[in-house]
C-alpha cells in the first residue's frame, strides 16, 4: 500500500529529482517491471515502482527515509527494463543526493560513510585504496572487528594490497574534487 | 593490435589476479596493452551515488589521457568499463555536463575516445577462430557457468555490449576452450556490488542465490569478468555456508585465468593462488591431458 503523508516539509521533491536526474517522472505508467527485476526489492520496504508513484503524487522529504535509497546496489536492471526508457537508477541517485543535502536519517550500513571513505582515498591517492577505505569506514561505524576474519587470509594470498597505490595522477584528481566542491558552494 | 589498457584500481589490490592473467593472455595472443601514465580511479559506484559531475569527470580524466595516446581504450573491469562509456555518453549528449567537465579538468573533451571491453577485443579483433587455434590445453569438458553481472551489460543503450538479458560472450569463449557451457538463469543477476562491506547481509543474500543456482546446474566453476563479482562470489561463500549450513566450494575464476591455462600459461602466472575458494577442480581438469 502506498501512503502519502502531508508534504509541508517536502517542497519540490519531484522537481528536484527531475532536475538532478534529467528524468521525466510523469511518463511512468506503473507497469512495475522495475520492481519485478529489482534484486533488492524482496528485502526492502518500498520498491522502485512505488518510489516513482510517490514522487508522481507529490511526496515530500519523508520519501528520503525509504530504505531502498541505500539498499539499492546500483545494478541498473530497473533502468534497463523500463519500457518508457526511464532511468530509474538515476532517480535513486538523485534521491541519495537529496537525502544527504536535506539531512535524512542515517540507515543501516551507513552507505554514505562508505562512499565518503572510498572517495577520500581517491582524492588523496588518485586511486582507491581498499585498506585505507575499510579502516576509515569501520572507524566511522564503530564496528572495527566486524567482518574482518577474512583479512589475514586475503593478505597472505596477496588478494588485497597493504600499501596505498602509487602512480596515479593526484594533481588532476584533486583539481576535479576541488572544482566540484567549489561549484557546490557557489550553488548553495 | 595495440590498445591503451586501463587496469582500474582493483587491479592493484583485490583483482591482481585479473590484471596478471589479462597481461599474460594479451602477451600470448599478440595484443599490445599500454597503460596510460598516471591513470586514476573512475569513481566507481561511490562516484555516481554522490555527484553526477564527479561521476563523469573522474573517468574523463582517463579518457583524455587515452585521447593523447591516439589509441582505443581497453578495460577488463566491468565497473570501470560501464563508468567510462557512461561518461563518454553524458559528455557527448549534454552540453552542460561537457562544460562542467571542462571546468573540472581544465580541458575540453568531446566524449569521442572509443572504449572497449577486453571480451570485445578477444571476440572481435582476435576472433574465436584464432583463439581456438591458439588453445594448447582443453578445458576437457569442465562445466562452466558464465556470469556477466550488471555493469558489463548495463546500461544497455549506452554500452551496447552483447545481448543485455542473455549475453553469450563468455559462453562462446568457454566453448572455444573445450569447456561445457552451462545454461542457467543468473547470467545478469546482481551480486550486490559495492554493498559488500556496508550491507554484507544484502550481498550474502544475493550471492547466495547465485551460488545456489550454479550448484544446482552442476557448475564446476563460475567464470567472471568483473572484480566486484569475483570478490563477492568468492569471499562470501564462507558466509553463505555459515548462514545456510551448506558447503559450497565453487571456484570463481576470471575468464582470462581460464584462457591463460588453455594457452599453456602456468597457474602461478595467472594468479590462481589468490583465489579464496581454491580452483583445484579447474587445474586438475585442464591437466587431464590425453
Amino acid at each position: 500500500m502506498i501512503t502519502i503523508k502531508n508534504k509541508k516539509n517536502g517542497q519540490g521533491l519531484k522537481s528536484a529529482v527531475e532536475e538532478i536526474s534529467g528524468v521525466d517522472i510523469s511518463v511512468c505508467f506503473q507497469c512495475k517491471k522495475c520492481s519485478s527485476g529489482c534484486p533488492v526489492a524482496k528485502l526492502t520496504r518500498s520498491r522502485p515502482s512505488e518510489i516513482m508513484r510517490q514522487l508522481h503524487l507529490g511526496a515530500g522529504n519523508e520519501l528520503l527515509e525509504s530504505d531502498i535509497i541505500w539498499m539499492c546496489a546500483s545494478c541498473e536492471t530497473c533502468s534497463a527494463r523500463c519500457p518508457m526508457g526511464i532511468d530509474v537508477a538515476a532517480v535513486i541517485d538523485a534521491l541519495r543526493k537529496l537525502a544527504l543535502e536535506r539531512g535524512a536519517s542515517k540507515q543501516k550500513g551507513n552507505v554514505p560513510l562508505f562512499n565518503r571513505a572510498f572517495l577520500k582515498t581517491v582524492e588523496t591517492f588518485g586511486r582507491s585504496y581498499e585498506i585505507g577505505m575499510i579502516a576509515a569506514y569501520k572507524l566511522g561505524t564503530g564496528k572495527l572487528m566486524n567482518d574482518t576474519e577474512k583479512f589475514p587470509a586475503m593478505l597472505k594470498k596477496g588478494k588485497i594490497a597493504l600499501l596505498p597505490p602509487r602512480g596515479g595522477d593526484r594533481k588532476i584528481v584533486r583539481r576535479i574534487f576541488k572544482t566540484i566542491k567549489q561549484n557546490k558552494g557557489a550553488k548553495a | 593490435m595495440r590498445y591503451a589498457y586501463y587496469p582500474g584500481c582493483s587491479a592493484e589490490s583485490t583483482a591482481r589476479d585479473m590484471h596478471q592473467s589479462t597481461l599474460a593472455v594479451a602477451r600470448a595472443l599478440g595484443i599490445d596493452l599500454v597503460e596510460p601514465k598516471g591513470w586514476t580511479c573512475c569513481g566507481a559506484t561511490a562516484g555516481h551515488q554522490t555527484d553526477r559531475l564527479l561521476a563523469v569527470s573522474l573517468p574523463a580524466a582517463n579518457l583524455t589521457k587515452v585521447q593523447d595516446m591516439k589509441l582505443d581504450m581497453v578495460v577488463n573491469c566491468a565497473a570501470c568499463y560501464s563508468r567510462m562509456k557512461v561518461a563518454n555518453h553524458e559528455i557527448a549528449a549534454h552540453s552542460e555536463i561537457r562544460k562542467g567537465v571542462r571546468e573540472a579538468l581544465d580541458r575540453d573533451y568531446d566524449g569521442s575516445v572509443k572504449v572497449r571491453h577486453l571480451l570485445e577485443v578477444l571476440l572481435e579483433d582476435v576472433g574465436l577462430e584464432a583463439i581456438t587455434k591458439a588453445v594448447k590445453h582443453s578445458l576437457n569438458g569442465l562445466k562452466v557457468a558464465s556470469y556477466y553481472g550488471c555493469l558489463l551489460v548495463r546500461p544497455p543503450k549506452i554500452l551496447k555490449f552483447d545481448d543485455p538479458e542473455n549475453p553469450t560472450s563468455l559462453d562462446r569463449l568457454v566453448t572455444a576452450m573445450g569447456g561445457t557451457n552451462l545454461e542457467w538463469p543468473c547470467k545478469v543477476e546482481c551480486c550486490g556490488g559495492g554493498l559488500s562491506l556496508s550491507r554484507t547481509d544484502v550481498v550474502v543474500e544475493l550471492t547466495g542465490s547465485i551460488i545456489d543456482m550454479a550448484a544446482s546446474v552442476g557448475a564446476d566453476c563460475i567464470a567472471v569478468s568483473c572484480p566486484m563479482c569475483q570478490v563477492n562470489l568468492d569471499l562470501r561463500q564462507q558466509d553463505i555456508n555459515k548462514q545456510t549450513g551448506k558447503n559450497y566450494q565453487i571456484p570463481i575464476v576470471y575468464i582470462t585465468q581460464l584462457l591463460g591455462l588453455c594457452l599453456g600459461i602456468g597457474s602461478g602466472d595467472l594468479g590462481f593462488n589468490k583465489l579464496m575458494v581454491p580452483a583445484s577442480v579447474v587445474l586438475e581438469k585442464v591437466n587431464e591431458r590425453a
